[in-house]
């Protein structure tokens, strides 16, 4: 039963005023939902309007907090590029072929989902630090330090990221099912073809979905990336950390004001994917 | 009445591997080659060294870093404040799964927008807000401490923080599964004379079992890991609030590192079994319910 072909069920039996419980479900969560979220996020706008323009400027134009911003959407960017090329061969090769491990494989690919961003972060850190195996060994093959640069940043948004990437790409490969690639096949399209006319635009939907989950769930990211990180300012200090020490220094017009960056720019992330998804939609004609 | 999803979900395309015959063999060896490599490297190479860094030391240093007072004070606090989240969100999730998929009313949109708002925010920014009301200066704090209760830097700020990242979590799976299956069961429960309350327990439930312990689970994994928001509110004091991320965290940095990763471990042992739970589950969940890495 999948959702996105059944929207009949919406618009069917609708007006269904003669269910009971309406006022308290919808007042219960309305209520929940003001207390967690709404009064949080006006809490952030009320702190952040308290900044004029020129405040603005003067907080978004340090150096220290431009380094920030760019180190975490720049490496986050990179990270959901990387993860756009090997998401899809792992899914691809995950969905279609048999091959030993494959279980076990699929299975690790949800790892950096449940695994505590704390204990990734102190595993990559140790891993890659310059004293660590995987960086001795980079640093002594390819002359390259992994560990406390934007390079760590980066692998461990690759690692943040890569669930998303597979994740949404695998039960698109699944409903493609061979169908259309034999029907292709049989109409005379040699292989390189099909790829380049059936699987990969098929396919395109949902990578532009899997890059953007990937990208705005690595600009925020911590836990994973502070122990590799290093965390030197203007060089490896991402923005999410600025923001608690701008907290610790007391200074909250500046942590609202990279905080309301960081925000605006992941939720229009989502926003343009959920206009994109259902654009796709129509233009299917499942809509 | 809704078997036949639950078994439709059984014999999801895991089982039945599509024909891919199309392609040639060593684009085949190729690509399961770099799938191998890639994994390895991202993803079992970080979970083998947790456990390979936690035994480094002997397991008697594994052992008494598990047993310490601080790392059972954190486990304790831990418990805790999953025991006050998780039910809370499995509530909320009920409740906003009724509303939603029950009613048409304005504003629908809105409300979804909100239940997906936690994801685009970055669990450093979702702790700095709950700063921003409940901290000395900000809009509840000054209100609160001079009636006694003390919010940051205590269990209920963790659980708040908690509960703002996890949220989503009960209520996604809950809203998709429920939209799925329709109004028809509980409408033929009240017709047929049942009172509301009645409906929810006996119909509605027991049809979206396997969707609430799957948010639950997930709920409960990710509460037990949160790491940037409740860092942000806990104020990271040692044997008070100290959580089983901060603590691993305050061990390395400490630079026990054998202790830190034996902490970790137990962590990643919990997600692991996650892992397994969740994967059981899914087979009982129809396609598009499950994952909330998912969007609708």
């Amino acid at each position: 039963m999948n959702l996105q072909a059944s929207p009949s069920l919406r618009s069917a039996g609708r007006p269904r005023r003669s269910m009971p419980g309406f006022g308290l479900s919808l007042g219960y969560s309305t209520v929940y939902l003001s207390f967690v979220v709404l009064l949080p996020m006006a809490a952030l706008a009320a702190s952040a309007a308290r900044l004029d323009f020129e405040g603005w400027i003067k907080v978004l134009s340090d150096d220290r907090v431009i380094s920030a911003l760019k180190l975490s959407f720049g490496s986050a960017l990179f990270a959901a590029c990387v993860n756009l090329v090997f998401g899809p061969v792992c899914a691809y090769a995950l969905v279609h072929f048999r091959f030993p491990g494959r279980r076990a494989l699929d299975a690790l690919v949800d790892i950096p989902f449940a695994l505590p961003t704390a204990v990734a972060g102190i595993a990559l850190a140790s891993l890659y630090a310059p004293s660590g195996p995987m960086g001795k060994a980079i640093l002594e093959l390819f002359g390259v330090q992994v560990g406390y640069t934007p390079l760590g940043v980066t692998l461990a948004l690759i690692f943040v990221g890569l669930p998303f990437a597979v994740r949404t790409l695998q039960p698109v490969l699944r409903d493609l099912d061979g169908e259309a690639e034999l029907a292709a096949a049989l109409l005379g399209a040699d292989r390189p073809r099909i790829w380049r006319r059936v699987i990969i635009p098929s396919l395109a939907p949902a990578m532009v979905t899997a890059f953007a989950l990937s990208f705005a769930r690595g600009a925020g990211e911590y836990g994973s990336v502070i122990f590799i990180a290093g965390n030197f300012p203007r060089l490896s200090e991402i923005a999410p950390l600025l923001i608690i020490i701008r907290l610790e220094e007391n200074n909250y017009a500046g942590a609202s004001a990279i905080a309301v960056v960081m925000l605006l720019v992941s939720l229009s992330c989502l926003v343009l994917i959920n206009l994109f998804q259902a654009l796709i939609r129509r233009r299917l004609g499942y809509a | 009445m809704r078997d036949d999803l639950v078994l439709s979900a059984g014999d999801r395309p895991d089982v039945k591997q599509p024909a891919s015959g199309g392609d040639g063999p060593l684009l085949r060896f190729f690509l399961i080659l770099i799938t191998w490599f890639f994994l390895s490297i991202i993803v079992l190479l970080p979970l083998g060294v947790v456990f390979a860094e936690a035994f480094a030391r002997g397991s008697s240093v594994f052992l008494s870093s598990l047993v310490s007072r601080d790392t059972l004070y954190a486990l304790g606090l831990t418990l805790t404040v999953t025991a006050f989240v998780v039910p809370a969100n499995m509530i909320f999730g009920l409740s906003a799964a009724w509303a939603l998929t029950k009613f048409d009313f304005p504003g629908k949109p809105i409300l979804l927008t909100l239940i997906d708002l936690p994801f685009a925010v970055s669990p450093v920014v979702a702790g700095y807000v709950l700063v921003l009301v409940f901290g000395p200066s900000g809009w509840l704090g000054p209100v609160l401490s001079e009636l006694g209760v003390k919010v940051l830097f205590s269990t209920p700020g963790i659980v708040l923080a908690t509960i703002f990242v996890t949220f989503p979590m009960i209520a996604r799976p809950l809203i998709a599964l429920m939209e799925s299956q329709g109004c028809e069961d509980e409408e033929t429960a009240l017709s047929l004379g049942a009172g509301g309350l009645r409906t929810f327990l006996t119909v509605t439930l027991p049809n979206v079992r396997w969707a609430l312990l799957y948010g639950g689970l997930l709920c409960t994994a990710r509460s037990f890991g949160e790491f940037g928001a409740v860092s942000v509110v806990s104020g990271h004091i040692r044997g008070l609030t100290n959580t089983m991320p901060l603590h691993v965290e305050a061990l390395y940095n400490d630079n026990k590192v054998a202790a830190a990763f034996a902490v970790a471990s137990l962590l990643a042992s919990l997600a692991v079994i996650t892992l397994i739970f969740k994967f059981v589950l899914e087979r009982r969940l129809p396609d598009g319910v499950q994952g909330p890495e998912r969007l609708r």
